[in-house]
């Protein structure tokens, strides 16, 4: 396989990134598929928004904005924040630490695949018989009794999707823990890696409750199974609990990464070392221990009792300990440095007021009495959606302008992202600031309309107004996106000019092997030490230039992921239809096959010879 | 040295499944997806203690009526002793020795097919006595967990067996040594799930 | 990566050494099996001569927690250097496992 980059034709393309084991290119995937599902997502809010602008609206059903909610919820927790996130996981944190893959290459692609084959199966409902309607949450009770096939479809696709991210995330601890270059010990990692890792250890421990709970509820919808049914001595509560031992962790596995980006964005734009860089890395690992620890303060309201309420409570307010640090360390990264107000630094700065909010509302959340009185109103959407909408999305579409050079080699037009950013950012606090107020007016969350007479019409007006200014500063991006691809402007690397870390250190286009010789790595901010010191290559390296090991590409993980989304429909519809079974053990078989055929092959890999590396280093200059 | 390197006993390294990266990477990942299945196998143990002898009002089962013991016992002894025969399969293979290895492991096979024969003819009792899957939530959640269990030792099965036919006439090499030695571990596992599932479940039960 | 690794050789007297070794670790491994089995049997017996359930359930639990880490530490070699992050996610995985089971038999809402 000759290392050098030729003209392909598009279906030569198309069957790369279906074979691709480069964690370069499996970034480009996820940032496209999160990107469609972000989309999605948004109409689906768009539409949510719509039917609330005004009193006793009928723009949708009762039973359709059920459906709305549910997967609008579910598609941007778990199909678009999180994969976009990946996104740049993959395409950053490698080359930040001076690897030249990830330690499973093949599983890397096999996570992707699965989480898109679990995304489309979920969406897929939308056109079988209708979408899942019990809430992101899809609480036992409710889940139990929905009808139709919706909740059947909300199972089967995250648990698919969640293998995908299960493995992702084993797949980035063992490169961070095995692939660092010489010299780059723990505490010389870059902050986004630091977070990937701490998000990473994160998924580790809250999937799996996840998938359990998955599976009780598929067997008691599907397998005449009885975890959840009362009447047969099951516990509704045990739902629950096992829903939010993953989910608390997963607003962490969230949140941790943005933080990370915006380190990075501080520490560049400031252009001065991120402030107080251990307390920050202490204060990601204490944020991921206590993530664990406080998953029941989603259930005050269930009846726990006075001393678990307590406990969790507590626990609950501790974590603002460690977001405080970070807070000020970002303030003071920023004091006395020479900012560049960039697209990416807007978005930092809005973040901090924006997430500051979120985190103050989360602790008058986390007294359970005062919990009491907001549990189910809007003044929790206006929580979350201020920590997610305000911490991670921002850090998202920061990331997407941050990163576009790295991964495309171009730049996006600062205007144009400019023009995004006070859209989306004025959209953002008018939609959900207000929420606040209607959650304290008495408004519940997940009612699909409400009366003229209850004086709320022009609060969720004012809210769906905010939400039409986030569409117009998404669509910018879109059309930003779309020109910086046509006009296709080669940038090189670190076009941002301030890049410390050795990501910007690499020569764009960034060879499939990415390091010809595996970097030495002299402190943190390595590059920014060698451009002080005058060195022009920005790297200094830690061994001789010979032949690199590559592994191949392999479209066995798309046809294994293949394999379990035929699988699931044979589940969904046992006992309804005759070929149900059949088509669930064909689906099985096609999994296992492959699992089969990947372990009998084998496979080495190549080697890149360094005749071709010295060749392809003249091409590209 | 590449994976198709010879090695002779002298020439051949103390942890071979470590030599390499990718038995690095392999051996450190496969010991994290353990610690992720510690927190599977936590939940469904949870789940089986909070669901334990619940069921509709009036329900006959309970732990204490339902298990046997003796059969739990031989079933317990033969896992344990399979467990010991995969050291015996790994301590050969650090001597470099593929025949002594690739016997000690068909050995374990064979323990593990007769542990999981036992396993269905125990479920299969079961059934017939009424208590079904979908019984009650005690037997949901008792069939569940032991159960996953059970598909655990099948896959590992599985595996072995794929690894023992793929590489009988090709001997060692750092490429399939790391393989091995996960699925040793694996096999490990299953016996430290199993040694909760008879003290929790069933010495456990018997008590009340 | 994988290449520069390099094939060393062992002499006689270093190979007759670790042979040795590794025998004798064998050895051990094989004590701590008849260990594993006897705590079994305590265990079954315990429970079949029917004491009460106060004293039985803890020491059960004992005998389990004692026979795992010998699993843990002797046949998956957890003892060996090389195992710190090893040790360090599964016991994270075990402290979180012991938290849903005290959650489990506590705060599941039963009455």
């Amino acid at each position: 396989m000759s290392s050098i980059a030729k003209k392909k034709g598009f279906g030569a393309s198309l069957w790369d990134y279906l074979t691709t084991v480069d964690h370069k290119k499996i970034a480009i995937l996820y940032l496209a598929a999160g990107g469609l599902f972000f989309v999605i997502g948004g109409i689906e809010a768009m539409l949510i928004r719509i039917q609330l602008a005004k009193p006793d609206n009928d723009f949708v059903s009762a039973g359709l904005f059920n459906e709305i909610i549910t997967m609008h919820g579910t598609t941007m927790i778990f199909l678009a924040a999180m994969p976009l996130l990946f996104a740049f996981m993959n395409a950053v944190m490698p080359l930040q630490i001076g690897a030249r893959d990830v330690a499973f290459p093949f599983l890397n692609a096999l996570g992707f695949w699965l989480f898109l084959f679990g995304g489309l199966f979920l969406n897929l409902s939308w056109f079988m018989g209708g979408a899942p309607d019990a809430g992101w949450t899809s609480y036992a009770s409710l889940s139990l009794a929905s009808e139709g096939h919706g909740v059947d479809f909300y199972a089967l696709g995250l648990q698919v999707s969640g293998a995908g991210t299960y493995i992702a995330g084993i797949n980035f601890l063992v490169t961070i823990i095995n692939m660092r270059a010489p010299g780059m010990t723990y505490m010389r990692m870059p902050l986004f890696t630091w977070t990937t890792f701490v998000a990473s250890a994160l998924i580790l421990f809250a999937f799996p409750p996840l998938t359990v709970g998955l599976f009780f509820l598929i067997f008691d919808r599907m397998f005449g199974g009885n975890f959840f049914d009362h009447t047969m001595g099951g516990n509704t509560i045990i739902w629950e609990h096992l829903f939010w031992i993953f989910g608390h962790p997963e607003v962490y596995i969230l949140i941790l990464p943005a933080f990370g980006i915006f380190s990075e964005i501080f520490s560049l734009f400031s252009r001065k070392r991120l402030f107080g860089y251990s307390s920050m890395v202490f204060a990601t690992v204490l944020i991921g221990f206590l993530g664990f620890m406080v998953w029941a303060h989603h259930m005050f309201t269930v009846g726990l009792g006075p001393t678990a309420n307590a406990i969790f409570s507590v626990a609950t307010m501790a974590i603002a300990v460690p977001t405080g640090m970070k807070i000020f360390n970002w303030l003071l990264t920023i004091w006395g440095g020479s900012i560049k107000v960039t697209v990416p630094m807007l978005y930092a700065l809005g973040f901090i007021p924006s997430f500051v909010a979120g985190g103050v509302t989360g602790i008058m959340q986390a007294a359970a009495p005062l919990d009491y009185q907001l549990h189910d109103s809007y003044f929790i959407v206006a929580h979350f959606h201020y920590v997610i909408v305000g911490g991670v999305v921002l850090a998202i579409l920061a990331a997407v302008h941050l990163y576009w050079p790295l991964m495309f080699n171009q730049m996006l037009s600062e205007k144009l992202g400019k023009w995004t950013f006070w859209f989306f950012f004025i959209g953002f606090h008018c939609t959900f600031f207000i929420q606040h107020f209607l959650g304290l007016m008495g408004m519940p969350r997940r009612v699909f309309t409400f009366g003229a007479d209850q004086g709320w019409d022009t609060f969720n007006l004012i809210s769906s107004l905010g939400a039409i200014l986030m569409a117009i500063g998404v669509i910018i991006l879109v059309v930003n996106v779309i020109i910086t691809i046509v006009k296709n402007e080669k940038v090189g690397n670190d076009p941002w000019g301030d890049g410390r870390t050795l990501e910007w250190a690499i020569p764009q286009p960034i060879p499939f092997y990415n390091f010809k010789q595996t970097p030495l790595v002299r402190g943190l901010d390595t590059f920014w030490i060698e451009k002080q010191e005058g060195n022009k290559e920005g790297m200094t390296y830690a061994e001789p230039l010979s032949d690199i090991h590559m592994p191949n590409g392999s479209i066995i993980p798309l046809v294994m992921s293949f394999g379990l989304f035929v699988a699931s429909f044979g589940a969904l519809y046992n006992g309804e239809k005759d070929w149900a079974i059949p088509v669930l053990v064909l689906g099985l078989a096609i999994t296992f096959a492959s699992m089969a055929i990947r372990s009998i092959k084998d496979d080495h890999g190549f080697h890149v010879h360094k005749e071709d590396i010295l060749k392809n280093e003249g091409g590209n200059k | 040295m590449d994976f198709n390197t010879k090695y002779t006993p002298q020439s051949w390294p103390d942890h071979p499944e470590q030599v390499t990266l990718e038995g690095k990477n392999k051996f450190l990942g496969f010991w994290l997806f353990l610690a992720g299945e510690t927190v599977l196998f936590s939940s469904l143990f949870a789940t089986y203690l909070a669901l334990k002898n619940k069921g509709p009002s009036g329900m006959e089962f309970s732990t204490q009526t339902l298990f046997e013991l003796p059969l739990v016992f031989v079933m317990t002894m033969i896992l344990l002793t399979s467990s010991l025969t995969s050291v015996y399969a790994m301590y050969h293979m650090k001597n470099h020795n593929f025949k002594g290895m690739q016997t000690w492991l068909a050995i374990t096979v064979i323990l593990g097919i007769a542990f999981l024969c036992l396993e269905i003819y125990e479920f299969n009792h079961y059934v017939h006595l009424g208590f079904t899957y979908g019984q009650s939530a005690f037997s949901t959640a008792f069939f569940t967990l032991v159960g996953t269990h059970g598909l655990h030792v099948a896959i590992g099965l599985g595996w072995i067996i794929l690894l023992l036919i793929r590489n009988a006439k090709r001997g060692f090499s750092l490429y399939n040594a790391p393989k091995y030695y996960t699925a040793s571990l694996y096999w490990h596992f299953i016996d430290v799930v199993w040694v909760f599932i008879f003290t929790v479940v069933y010495l456990m039960g018997v008590v009340g | 990566m994988s290449h520069d690794a390099h094939v060393y050789s062992k002499s006689q007297t270093e190979y007759e050494y670790t042979r040795r070794v590794r025998r004798e670790a064998m050895r051990g491994q094989v004590t701590t099996f008849a260990i594993m089995i006897f705590l079994t049997l305590i265990a079954f017996s315990a429970v079949a001569a029917g004491f009460s359930e106060y004293f039985i359930v803890p020491i059960l639990l004992l005998l389990a927690a004692i026979q795992v880490v010998l699993q843990l530490y002797y046949f998956m070699h957890m003892s060996e250097k090389n195992h710190g992050m090893a040790a360090f996610f599964l016991y994270s995985g075990a402290i979180l496992g012991f938290t849903l089971f005290l959650t489990f038999l506590t705060i599941v809402w039963w009455n």
